[in-house]
């Protein structure tokens, strides 16, 4: 059934493994960058506040295909920004990759973290502000913690929703699963069912677990109020 | 903490000093940042005034690539809306039902297409309808975005449908009960005009993402779609990648703002009209937050 396998020209796993190191690279900058955003969000200086703002309207709104493709036409092509010294076209295209996710992740990371720190009673940071912390250390000691263990559920979507759209990198030549997937529809067009179930099961195989056991966590790791 | 001024407190003298120098800081790091970007764009030309100078000078780019591009986006994006969001509803009422021969297909569909990338489903329906149609190649890409966005969107929409009927009060259906109505009557008359209504934030995220999403047939399947245009433009006008770039991201940013707006004066007219309907109160919490996919937690059902 699987013969197209057996001529050994297709690397089905290289490809998901490809796609799972784009989606942990960009998970881990997407975490960092939205955080910060989020602290810019609700920092006390406005024009941090006005900046994370038209930042997070601005990007969720852009497709990400446009993201994507701006970074490899407008940032490598045009203007010649490789990311960290040289490297083959291939691995410019995944770094690349890995900016236009986390640019636009982050933004989804930033509104979950918002409305988890929505989460936490205010009398906390009222009493944390009594006792003489300072901004940030209200926000880094009593209500960020607080935030993240109320947000896992939401965050796991984001996730999810990050690995799919790990997918959108074809489009600048990056070759993760999606891009394998269009090959081989083209050279083996009499099992389009077949390999379409393939990569259809591959990434149920990679969200449903991230969903079930964050979903767990996400229960385990709230804090009961 | 809805108000969250309350993370700090009112700024005194030196928390006001202290406040400009950050700003101050901010600044000049933003400063920096802008003017390594300007002078690495200077550097290869691409700030060049004849390079930006088409898209406000000549309204040929306009008429010839910009707005035949958003129409076509408009146009695969508004038959996925019309045909996603009744298949989405449908579906999504089908997950409830009282039969397990209903409930458990429903379910079964909705859950495998949400968990496959959208992209997927665009080179399976581009192959098939290659492959077993002689639909002719010029339309075939729009088909399959369509399909494609149909078939993801459809089963994200039936989750949210059914995620607003679970949040009504169980009152609701009593009521309709108590006063003769039919399943089917209590569901059409009474609890989806509500589901819809409380999850109105929810579903318009999801038109955003319908409307984001047509931008994969563009790169990927040859649609003519808006951002398909800028190799046509940097071709066209002397290789003004960013320039055009620039454009496009405004253009669908500007069209998403234009859709959210209008759900949030649909909202306010449909809300104003019905003071008091249950659900409606604890949708609020969802306004503030946009996912590709819906974070509503389905409430365990009550009775």
């Amino acid at each position: 059934m699987f013969d197209f396998l057996d001529s050994g020209q297709y690397d089905v796993l290289g490809a998901f493994w490809v796609t799972v190191q784009l989606t942990v690279y960009s998970a881990i900058g997407s975490l960092v960058w939205g955080t910060i955003l989020a602290a810019m969000r609700v920092s006390p200086v406005p024009l941090m506040r006005a900046f994370g703002t038209a930042y997070v309207n601005v990007v969720r709104n852009t497709p990400l295909t446009v993201i994507i493709l701006a970074a490899s036409l407008g940032l490598f092509q045009t203007l010649g920004i490789t990311l960290a010294g040289g490297g083959d076209f291939e691995v410019i295209g995944f770094r690349l990759a890995v900016l236009g996710l986390v640019a636009y992740h982050a933004t989804f990371v930033c509104e979950a973290l918002r409305s988890g720190i929505n989460t936490v009673p205010v009398g906390q940071a009222e009493a944390a502000r009594a006792m003489g912390l300072s901004f940030l250390q209200v926000l880094s000691l009593v209500v960020l913690p607080q935030a993240f263990r109320s947000v896992v559920a939401p965050l796991a979507n984001v996730l999810i929703a990050l690995t799919k759209n790990t997918t959108v990198a074809a489009a600048i030549g990056v070759a993760e699963a999606a891009a394998l997937m269009k090959t081989m529809i083209e050279y083996e067009s009499d099992a389009i069912f077949l390999v379409s179930a393939m990569f259809a099961f591959g990434f149920v195989v990679l969200t449903l677990p991230t969903g079930m056991l964050l979903g767990w966590v996400s229960k385990r790791v709230a804090v009961k109020r | 903490m809805s108000n969250l001024s309350v993370l700090y407190d009112a700024p005194g003298p030196r928390a006001k000093a202290r406040n400009i120098v950050y700003s101050v800081v901010f600044v000049v790091l933003l400063a920096l940042v802008l003017w390594w970007v300007l002078a690495t764009m200077a550097d290869k030309n691409q700030l060049d005034r004849a390079k930006w100078e088409p898209f406000v000078a000549d309204s040929r780019v306009w008429t010839t690539y910009l707005i035949p591009g958003l129409l076509n986006t408009l146009k695969a994006a508004a038959l996925s809306i019309v045909i996603a969001l009744p298949l989405g509803a449908l579906f999504g009422v089908a997950r409830l039902s009282d039969h397990q021969w209903v409930r458990g297909p429903a379910g079964a569909v909705v859950e495998f297409f949400r968990a496959i990338p959208v992209l997927l489903m665009m080179f399976f329906a581009n192959a098939a309808y290659a492959q077993f149609t002689d639909l002719p190649s010029e339309v075939r890409p729009l088909y399959a975005v369509v399909t494609g966005l149909v078939l993801y969107n459809a089963s994200v929409i039936a989750e949210i449908v059914r995620a607003g009927i679970l949040s009504l009060p169980s009152g609701q259906t009593d009521a309709a009960k108590a006063i003769g109505m039919r399943k089917g009557q209590t569901m059409v008359y009474v609890l989806l005009p509500q589901a819809v209504t409380a999850m109105l934030p929810a579903l318009v995220s999801q038109l955003v993402v319908i409307v984001k999403d047509t931008a994969l047939g563009g790169a990927l399947l040859n649609y003519p779609e808006l951002l398909s245009q800028v190799r046509l433009i940097t071709a066209n006008y002397g290789a003004n990648t960013i320039a055009a770039f620039t454009v496009i991201a405004l253009l669908f940013v500007l069209l998403n703002y234009l859709l959210t707006s209008l759900a949030s004066w649909v909202e306010g007219r449909i809300r104003r009209g019905k003071r008091s309907a249950g659900a409606v109160l604890h949708a609020d919490t969802n306004t503030e937050m946009e996912f590709d996919e819906p974070h509503v937690e389905a409430p365990a059902r009550k009775g």
